[in-house]
C-alpha cells in the first residue's frame, strides 16, 4: 500500500539520524507502524491488558473443555447437588469453581461460555462498524456534496433518538437473537468513527498526493481505498480498539434488560440480571463473578485500546477519541 | 448568524422528522398493533372483538393517515392518548420527567465538579501519585457497564451497611416536593451510578486540555509576571481549558435522556427511562413516540446550544 505522507515523513527523519550515527552503524529506515508498534512493546500496561486480553480469549476457546473435564454442561442443571436445601445457589467448592445459579447450574463454565458471546459480539460488531463508519465516512468526506448531507442527516437522525430505546424496539418487535444483537449493535455504533473518517478526509483530500493521483486519472474509488484510506487507518485502529469494550458493554446492558442473547444461552448481562433477584440473600458469588468477568474484559480492552492510542499518537493530540 | 440559525433550525426540524417517521416504521413493522389489540380482547377474544378494538384505535387505517394524524396533533401540542389508560400521553411524560430531571441534574453536579476537579489536578501534578490514581480510576469507572456499578454500590451500601446505617435505600422515588431529605437518601445512589460512570470522560478531557493550555504562552507570560500559580491555574488555565468540557456537558445532558434508562430500571425510579421501557413491552405507541421525539428535541437543542456558545466563549469560531 502506498503512503506518501508516512513514509516521506520517515525518508527525512533517516537523514536526520545519517549525519548523527557513527558510520559503521548501519542505518535504516523505521516506518511509523514499526515506531507505534516498538512504543507498544515497550508499555508494561498495554503488555498486562493484551495477556489479559488472550487469557479470556483462551479460556473462551478451551469452555467445552472444560465442561469436559469437570462434567458440567453450560445449560446442565445440578437439582440435587447444585441447589441448596431451598433450592438457592450453591457457593464456590470442589465440585462447581465458582459455585452455581438460580437454575443449579455451574456459575463457572457458563462464564466461560458467556465469554464466548462477548468475544464474539465485541468483535463482529464492532467489524460490522468498523466497515459501515470507514465507507461511509470516506464517501462523505470524499465526494461531499450530496452524498455528505445525506450521510451527515443520517448520522444526526442516529444520534438523536436514544441509542437504548431503538435497540430494545428492534429487538422487541423481531425476538431476540444472538445474530440480531451482533447487527444492532454494530449498526448503531459506527456514527462517531463515520465522523472522525470524514473530518480526516476531509483535511487531507485538498494535498498534493491525492491531486497527483486524481491528474494520473485514478477513479474515486481507487482515491478513497488506496491513497486516502491508508492516511486514516491509525485513527480507525485506535478507534476499533475501544469499540469492542464499548460495544461488549452494549450488548451485556441489551441483555441485562432482557432483550439480548435469548436465555439458556450463558451470557455475563443475563447472568448479572438473574443474579440482580439473589445476592441480597447472601449469595454473592452469582452477582461477583460475572460482573468481574465483565469489568475485567472491558478494563483489559480499554487499557489496550490507550495504549494503542498512545503508540500511534505519542504527543496526545490528534486522535483524542 | 441569522443564516445559520435558520439553516440549523430547518435541520433539526427535518431531523426530528425522520426520528418520528423510524420509530412509527419500526412499530409497524412489528407486531404492535396485533399485541395492544390482543391485550384488550384479553384471552378469549374473538377475530371481530381484536378487529373491532383495532379500528376503535385507528390501527387499522393506512400508516401514513395515522403518521399524519400524529403529527397534525402534534403540531397542535397534543402528544395523542396512551393505547391502555387512554391518558394523554403529555400528562404521562410530564409525571415521569420531574424524577428523571432530579435525577440527571443531581448527577451532573456531580460528575463535572469531580471530573473537572480530578481533571485539574492530574494536569498541574502531571505525573504524580495523585495523577495516576485518578487517571487509573477514571479508566476503571469508563470501562464499568452502568449496571454493574449500580448494583455494585446497592451490594455495599444497602445491604452490607445495613446493620450500621439505613441511610441508602435504593428502590424508588420520592418527590422533593413531599419531603426533600428523603428526596436526597432515594437519589444518592442513583446520583453516584451515573456520576461515576461519566465522570471518568471528564477527567480525562479535562486534564489533556489543561496539560495543552499549561503549555500556552499566555500562561507562560501570566507566570512571569509574578502571578501566583494558584492564580494562574483558576484566573487564566481553567477557563481556557474548560471550553472543551462545557461542550461535553452540554451534549450529556442532552443525551442524559436515554442514558438514564438502565439506572431508572436498576433503582425501580418513575421516570422517563423506566416509563419508555415498559411502553415499548406493553408496544404502546403514543408514549413511545412522545418519549422518543422529547429525547430527539433535547439531543438537537443541546446540539445547536452547544455550537452557539462555542461562538461566544471563542471569538474564533464563526458561525456561517
Amino acid at each position: 500500500m502506498s503512503m506518501p505522507e508516512l513514509s516521506s515523513a520517515g525518508m527525512s527523519e533517516t537523514l536526520i539520524e545519517e549525519g548523527a550515527a557513527p558510520a559503521s552503524k548501519k542505518i535504516e529506515g523505521r516506518s511509523p507502524w514499526r515506531l507505534a508498534y516498538e512504543r507498544l512493546r515497550h508499555d508494561r500496561a498495554a503488555k498486562i491488558a493484551l495477556a489479559t486480553i488472550l487469557v479470556i480469549v483462551l479460556l473462551a476457546l478451551l469452555a467445552p473443555v472444560f465442561a469436559k473435564i469437570l462434567g458440567h454442561g453450560p445449560n446442565q442443571q445440578f437439582i440435587d447437588i447444585g441447589e441448596n436445601a431451598n433450592g438457592g445457589p450453591v457457593p464456590p467448592s470442589g465440585t462447581f469453581w465458582l459455585g452455581t445459579d438460580n437454575n443449579g447450574r455451574d456459575l463457572f463454565i457458563r462464564i466461560l461460555y458467556g465469554a464466548r458471546i462477548s468475544l464474539i459480539v465485541g468483535v463482529l460488531a464492532t467489524g460490522i462498524s468498523v466497515v459501515l463508519g470507514v465507507v461511509l465516512g470516506l464517501a462523505a468526506g470524499y465526494i461531499g456534496g450530496l452524498v455528505d448531507t445525506v450521510i451527515a442527516r443520517l448520522i444526526d437522525v442516529m444520534l438523536s433518538i436514544p441509542f437504548l430505546i431503538l435497540a430494545i424496539s428492534i429487538a422487541y418487535i423481531s425476538g431476540p437473537s444472538l445474530f440480531l444483537v451482533i447487527i444492532i449493535v454494530g449498526v448503531l455504533s459506527f456514527t462517531y468513527l463515520a465522523r472522525i473518517v470524514r473530518g480526516q478526509v476531509i483535511s487531507i483530500k485538498s494535498r498534493e498526493f491525492i491531486e497527483a493521483a486524481r491528474a494520473l486519472g485514478a477513479r474515486p474509488w481507487r482515491i478513497m481505498f488506496v491513497d486516502l484510506l491508508p492516511n486514516v487507518m491509525a485513527q480507525v485502529i485506535v478507534y476499533a480498539t475501544l469499540l469492542i469494550p464499548a460495544a461488549i458493554v452494549f450488548e451485556a446492558s441489551l441483555s441485562f434488560l432482557g432483550v439480548g442473547v435469548p436465555p439458556p444461552t450463558a451470557d455475563w448481562g443475563a447472568m448479572i440480571s438473574d443474579a440482580s433477584g439473589f445476592f441480597q440473600y447472601g449469595y454473592w458469588w452469582f452477582l461477583f463473578f460475572p460482573s468481574v468477568a465483565l469489568l475485567t474484559t472491558t478494563l483489559a480492552f480499554n487499557i489496550f485500546g490507550d495504549s494503542v492510542r498512545d503508540a500511534l499518537d505519542p504527543r496526545g493530540a490528534g486522535i483524542y477519541v | 448568524m441569522t443564516r445559520f440559525l435558520v439553516r440549523r433550525i430547518g435541520q433539526s426540524i427535518l431531523v426530528l422528522f425522520i426520528s418520528s417517521v423510524v420509530v412509527f416504521g419500526i412499530y409497524f413493522v412489528g407486531p404492535g398493533p396485533n399485541q395492544v389489540a390482543r391485550q384488550f380482547a384479553g384471552r378469549l377474544g374473538t377475530a371481530a372483538r381484536i378487529a373491532q378494538i383495532k379500528h376503535e384505535l385507528h390501527l387499522d387505517q393506512p400508516i401514513y393517515l395515522q403518521y399524519s394524524h400524529w403529527a397534525w396533533n402534534l403540531l397542535h401540542g397534543n402528544f395523542g392518548y396512551d393505547y391502555y389508560k387512554g391518558q394523554p400521553v403529555g400528562s404521562v411524560i410530564a409525571a415521569a420527567a420531574p424524577p428523571t430531571i432530579s435525577l440527571v441534574i443531581g448527577a451532573a453536579i456531580i460528575w463535572i465538579i469531580y471530573g473537572v476537579f480530578t481533571g485539574v489536578i492530574s494536569a498541574v501534578r502531571s505525573r504524580s501519585l495523585m495523577d495516576r490514581s485518578f487517571t487509573a480510576s477514571a479508566l476503571f469507572f469508563y470501562s464499568m457497564p452502568t449496571f454493574v456499578l449500580g448494583l455494585a454500590l446497592i451490594w455495599i451500601f444497602a445491604y452490607k451497611l445495613s446493620p450500621v446505617t439505613t441511610f441508602f435505600p435504593f428502590h424508588g422515588f420520592v418527590p422533593i416536593t413531599t419531603n426533600p431529605g428523603q428526596w436526597f437518601e432515594y437519589l444518592i445512589l442513583p446520583w453516584l451510578t451515573l456520576a461515576l460512570v461519566t465522570a471518568a470522560t471528564y477527567t480525562r478531557l479535562t486534564r489533556a486540555s489543561m496539560l495543552e493550555v499549561l503549555g500556552e504562552d499566555y500562561v507562560r507570560t501570566a507566570r512571569s509576571k509574578g502571578m501566583t500559580e494558584r492564580r494562574v491555574i483558576t484566573r487564566h488555565a481553567l477557563r481556557a481549558a474548560l471550553t472543551p468540557v462545557v461542550t461535553l456537558a452540554g451534549l450529556d445532558i442532552g443525551t442524559a435522556l436515554g442514558g438514564v434508562i438502565i439506572v431508572e430500571t436498576l433503582f425501580g425510579i418513575p421516570g422517563l427511562g423506566w416509563t419508555v421501557i415498559q411502553a415499548i413491552q406493553q408496544q404502546d405507541l403514543p408514549i413511545i413516540l412522545g418519549i422518543t421525539i422529547l429525547a430527539a428535541t433535547f439531543v438537537v437543542v443541546a446540539n445547536l446550544v452547544v455550537d452557539l456558545l462555542y461562538a461566544v466563549l471563542d471569538p474564533r469560531v464563526r458561525l456561517y
